[in-house]
């Protein structure tokens, strides 16, 4: 079985331990700032799905389907490598004098992720009654103010658990973002085991990191559940 | 923004992209890329049932550790399964593994865990009431489990069977970081050789994969409907 001389001093203090550390700062960077623009975008990709002027609604679905049924890895190198062909050569520009890996990295998460929590705003209006979209058009309102002031505020606080289960899956799917080189814990990882041909440790340390953020945030959903969804349900 | 694309490349590499150098070499591309989520998607469907199984176990110990493991493996990228698997299969196994072994392992063991959520909300889903009249009339809570329970729970369980065999179709893209040479790595080898088609190349290889995981996604579909139909008659 296993050969193996563990040393695990070498992932709890001195040069690597900062490395690791530098990888999950990154890793919370970019999910963090992924995970906003992407509601943001999911919100706007969510009301044009219910929107009734049909290209728009079109539109949204081509969109949802698209990014939904195509792998995230793909996205990323799209992205990362064709960026230049696709995008304007002053954003290209403004973006490399910034940080281009992690802004590849950003855009495809965020596109990715946007198309799973448009989805989980759409359920979520819909368990708001038909009749206070009637009740809000019919007095006055128009389609977007009535999204705006009476169903988006009260959908969005019945979507929070699924979004922070996307915010998981960000956080997880963001380890993808090692392979055009952005400096986060899973590349950290593998740059700790290439110097010192501690695999196990370094790969058990990202391990606990990954998990230890999954429980945490497993069980704030679990608060909230039974906390504030309680309250906004029971009324 | 320089908007003039130049598909040729693809029309030039397609057999490369299909089946990669087969029959002169290895198999690779699409084929790869199926014959990859296929694997994984038969094993991991075992893996599912055993552990989805497990997990509504009535000995508490079994429970308990059935749920944490399917919770650990929820709760970590499937990048960091293939790397484990990458270190750990070659010590465990004592030689080296092809790498396509290797990621149809940790495909396997990420897929189960997923499985094994769908199978326990299938079974939860059919009242207690039958399994406790299969035992009544003298059935072995095992018989009462595959003979019972598990043949309406699994039809029920099917369309997310097939939304989770989309995500495995797309997972299989991660093969790339150890080297195997399905869609995604092929299309990589490509644009490394022509230098100036990424964005050709890269969408190209989107549309494949939307392709096959669209008309899965739409199979689930429609499965959900016809199930919920002959439900309600």
């Amino acid at each position: 079985m296993l050969n193996y001389d563990f040393d695990w001093a070498i992932i709890t203090s001195g040069r690597y331990f900062e490395w690791l550390m530098a990888g999950v700062y990154t890793t919370v960077q970019l999910s963090v700032v992924s995970i906003v623009l992407a509601f943001l975008l999911g919100l706007i990709i969510a009301v044009m799905r219910m929107s009734h002027v049909s290209p728009i609604r079109w539109f949204a679905y081509a969109y949802l389907e698209f990014t939904r049924n195509t792998p995230l890895l793909v996205q990323i190198f799209f992205w990362y490598f064709g960026s230049y062909q696709v995008l304007p050569r002053f954003i290209n520009e403004w973006l490399v004098t910034w940080n281009f890996e992690f802004a590849a990295a950003v855009i495809a998460l965020t596109i990715y992720t946007s198309a799973f929590i448009a989805e989980d705003i759409r359920s979520g209006v819909r368990s708001i009654p038909r009749e206070q979209m009637e009740a809000a058009r019919s007095s006055g309102f128009t389609f977007l103010r009535s999204m705006q002031y009476i169903i988006l505020p009260q959908a969005v606080r019945i979507t929070i658990p699924p979004l922070i289960n996307q915010f998981l899956n960000l956080t997880k799917n963001s380890s993808l973002a090692m392979t055009i080189g952005v400096a986060e814990l899973t590349y950290q990882a593998r740059q700790v085991e290439s110097y010192t041909f501690k695999g196990y440790e370094a790969f058990t340390a990202a391990t606990i990191v990954y998990l230890g953020m999954s429980l945490v945030i497993a069980a704030l959903v679990n608060i909230y559940n039974r906390k504030v969804l309680a309250t906004v349900k029971g009324r | 923004m320089d908007l003039s694309f130049d598909f040729s490349v693809i029309s030039k590499n397609i057999t490369y992209f299909m089946i990669g150098s087969y029959p002169h070499g290895r198999l690779g591309g699409v084929a790869l890329t199926l014959y990859l989520a296929v694997a994984s998607c038969i094993l991991s469907f075992l893996g599912g049932l055993f552990l989805g199984m497990l997990s509504v176990s009535k000995f508490r110990v079994i429970r308990y550790s059935a749920t944490a493991v399917i919770n650990a493996v929820r709760g970590i990228p499937l990048l960091m399964v293939i790397f484990w698997m990458y270190f750990l299969l070659p010590a465990l196994m004592g030689r080296t593994m092809p790498e396509s072994r290797t990621v149809i392992a940790a495909l396997t063991i990420f897929t189960s865990a997923y499985m094994a959520e769908i199978v326990r909300a299938g079974i939860e889903g059919i009242p207690r009431g039958q399994t406790e009249a299969a035992i009544s009339t003298g059935l072995h809570p095992w018989q009462a489990m595959f003979y019972i329970v598990l043949p309406q729970g699994l039809r029920n369980m099917v369309p997310s069977f097939v939304n989770q065999f989309v995500s495995l179709i797309k997972d299989t893209s991660l093969a790339f970081i150890v080297g195997v040479s399905e869609l995604t790595h092929v299309a990589t080898q490509i644009n490394n050789r022509t230098m100036i088609y990424p964005a050709e190349i890269f969408f190209f290889i989107a549309v494949i994969y939307f392709i096959i995981c669209y008309a899965f996604t739409s199979l689930s579909r429609w499965l959900e409907k016809r199930l919920t139909w002959q439900k309600a008659i």
